[in-house]
């Protein structure tokens, strides 16, 4: 029904496009990039890759030949759950570990955000230098600072992990003074240990939260004062609420990022997969396992949290 | 008592303790969060000027003892440095000014007309932002090694495609369509910026006959060159170290970009070696540790003075983007 909005009119006889017709015309035209990139080049690429992931290439001079996979062309996908010896052990580490990430940087980033938006001397100084991150290490540089041996042994993340288990043993200490489940306090010493990982991932978040703090309106702060709030209770009946779109935002950011960032296992084993041991269907399905399951935990984690977001303004 | 700079004496009270407690607190948090970030750089930085016993004495830590300038001359050699930073320049500048281009086109688009099936395109946006590049990544070679429109290519070309790896054009292709690296994210905070811009401006150039395309040029540019700059650098300085698709697209090209050719530095530079002695027959993890870190200072150093001159574009952006509201 698409007609009744009146793209066209009826001038003297012949179809002319409307006031809305042209500027659904202009739209299109406007987007005419993305839309052409889509689908000439995007959507195309992902069937392919669908349907390369149902069947075994043989690369020939003027291009390549798909031939049907066994098993209804299942092969691929059963070889990568059941044959292969990586394979689950490696998926579910990286879903495993990603949730043991996640909240550790949300909380992280959320917290710095808080001290950052203090103020301190010193201040946009310390936000530059937390956003370094965001430019160095990303890529080639990711990659050889995680294959480099030497620099490793440096590290702080390594200095700090030897620190705390040898010299002052802290989740020893945890574990036999406090009544805490081993559970909490290895999560807790992972933390610790992987203070680097978690900071220089964290850059982008901290600066959404830091944005979406200093668009709370101060005069909100000043009421609750008036009224005889607390610090904490203004933190928690006035910055948490407010700020909880962009922990939807921030959450959703950041799985992707831990899934997709090329110092992932699961992305370097696909990537092996099909340039270094020249498997083209294998890799292409254990990518889309993969995607799979990215997919259902975006999905499960959005709707999670997005029934427990406040909307100020109720769009 | 203290008596503070204006000559106004305070008390001191429980809440000022508490404060400057806290300040102090918080002065350790972060300096050290900013310790973390800056010590690999440091490490990187005096790795760089050590020799290869500095590597293997455990004295030496983060000061070199044999100062040396030798692995930015072997660096600078086996990148061949000069020209591929220029290479490197000219690409990342090309794709990002490209991509700047066509996603500000694209997201003025989905900002202010109503076109049919807006939403569903605009979640297919989304669905480029979340979907891995690693999944079409083998889909993207191959189109690019046998590349081909419409079969218009294999026509003039005694039917066969060509291959467009080792040039520069995958790379143009992506960005003028807005498939690049990251591009989903630039349309979608590009949009958010738009959408927050008043539409009385545009309004008014209508009313004065300006048309559509026009009032972008002439009221919407010139408003908008903050974020314009964001964009640009953040799709400048992604490109410059980007490894995903230049490995795939130039890892055997003979002039070589920054990344490919920081990633084969090592190996290129032992072989060099090889070849006028013949003594070293294996790589030596501090060699390759040594050339690795001098090779990353010397890519990351433009980036460095880049972020040092344009920061409160880099970090304001993401503020003024609207992602927030």
């Amino acid at each position: 029904m698409k007609n009744k909005k009146g793209y066209f009119k009826i001038v003297q006889g012949k179809w002319r496009l409307s006031l809305v017709g042209r500027e659904a015309l202009a739209g299109l035209l406007f987007a005419s990039p993305f839309l052409i990139g889509f689908f000439f080049l995007f959507l195309p690429m992902v069937i392919k890759s669908i349907s390369f992931s149902f069947s075994n290439m043989t690369v020939e001079q003027n291009g390549y030949v798909l031939t049907k996979a066994a098993k209804n062309g299942f092969e691929h996908y059963i070889r990568a759950l059941t044959i292969d010896p990586d394979f689950n052990r490696q998926l579910l580490e990286s879903v495993v570990s990603m949730f043991t990430k996640v909240p550790i940087i949300l909380i992280f980033s959320f917290f710095t955000a808080n001290l950052l938006n203090q103020k301190f001397h010193g201040r946009t100084v310390a936000r530059s230098i937390l956003f370094l991150p965001v430019i160095l290490t990303s890529g080639v540089v990711l990659g050889l600072e995680s294959s480099d041996l030497l620099l490793s042994t440096l590290s702080p993340a390594e200095l700090s992990g030897t620190d705390f288990s040898t010299i002052l043993n802290v989740s020893g200490l945890l574990l036999k003074y406090t009544d805490l489940p081993a559970s909490a306090i290895n999560f807790l010493a992972n933390a610790v240990n992987g203070i680097y990982g978690i900071i220089i991932a964290s850059g982008v978040q901290i600066l959404i939260f830091l944005a979406g703090l200093q668009s709370i309106s101060p005069s909100l702060y000043e009421a609750s004062s008036m009224e005889g709030a607390t610090a904490w209770e203004n933190f928690w009946k006035i910055t948490f609420p407010m700020i909880s779109p962009l922990i939807l935002v921030n959450s959703i950011y950041t799985i992707i990022d831990s899934f997709t960032s090329g110092s992932n296992e699961m992305m370097k084993m696909i990537k092996n997969t099909i340039f270094g041991e020249v498997k083209y269907g294998l890799g292409s399905a254990k990518a889309w396992i993969y995607f799979i399951c990215i997919g259902v935990i975006l999905l499960i984690v959005g709707g999670i949290i997005s029934r427990h977001v406040f909307y100020n303004d109720e769009r | 008592m203290i008596i503070s700079k204006t000559g106004i004496q305070h008390k001191i009270t429980p809440a000022r303790i508490g404060r400057a407690l806290w300040s102090l607190v918080r002065g350790v948090i972060i300096i050290g969060i900013c310790f973390t970030i800056l010590q690999p750089l440091f490490v990187k930085l005096s790795v760089s000027f050590m020799s290869e016993q500095d590597l293997l004495d455990s004295a030496v830590k983060y000061i070199p003892k044999h100062f040396t300038l030798g692995n930015y001359k072997l660096a600078l050699k086996g990148m061949d440095y000069w020209n591929s930073l220029s290479r490197t320049f000219l690409l990342s500048a090309g794709v990002a000014l490209l991509q700047l281009c066509s996603c500000m086109l694209t997201a003025y688009g989905f900002a202010r007309f109503r076109f049919p099936f807006k939403k569903l395109l605009f979640g297919c946006v989304i669905l480029m932002l979340i979907v891995p590049p690693q999944i079409i990544m083998l889909p993207l070679y191959m189109h690019f090694r046998f590349f081909d429109v419409f079969g218009l290519i294999k026509a003039f070309n005694h039917g066969n495609p060509i291959s467009l790896l080792k040039t520069y054009w995958p790379f143009v292709i992506q960005a003028a369509t807005c498939t690049g690296f990251k591009n989903g994210l630039f349309i979608y905070m590009l949009r958010q910026f738009f959408k927050g811009m008043p539409r009385e401006l545009e309004e008014a150039a209508f009313m004065d006959g300006c048309n559509k395309f026009r009032t972008f040029i002439r009221i919407i540019l010139p408003s908008s060159v903050p974020m314009m700059v964001t964009i640009f650098l953040f799709g400048f300085v992604w490109q410059w170290l980007d490894s995903f698709y230049t490995s795939m697209y130039l890892a055997q090209m003979q002039s070589k970009v920054i990344p490919v050719a920081l990633d084969s530095l090592a190996a290129s530079v032992y072989k060099e070696y090889n070849n006028f002695g013949g003594s070293m027959n294996f790589v030596s993890p501090g060699f390759v540790s040594m050339m690795n870190n001098t090779g990353t200072i010397l890519a990351i150093v433009p980036l460095i003075i880049l972020y040092i001159i344009c920061q409160r574009y880099f970090v304001e952006g993401i503020e003024r983007s609207g992602i927030v509201g």
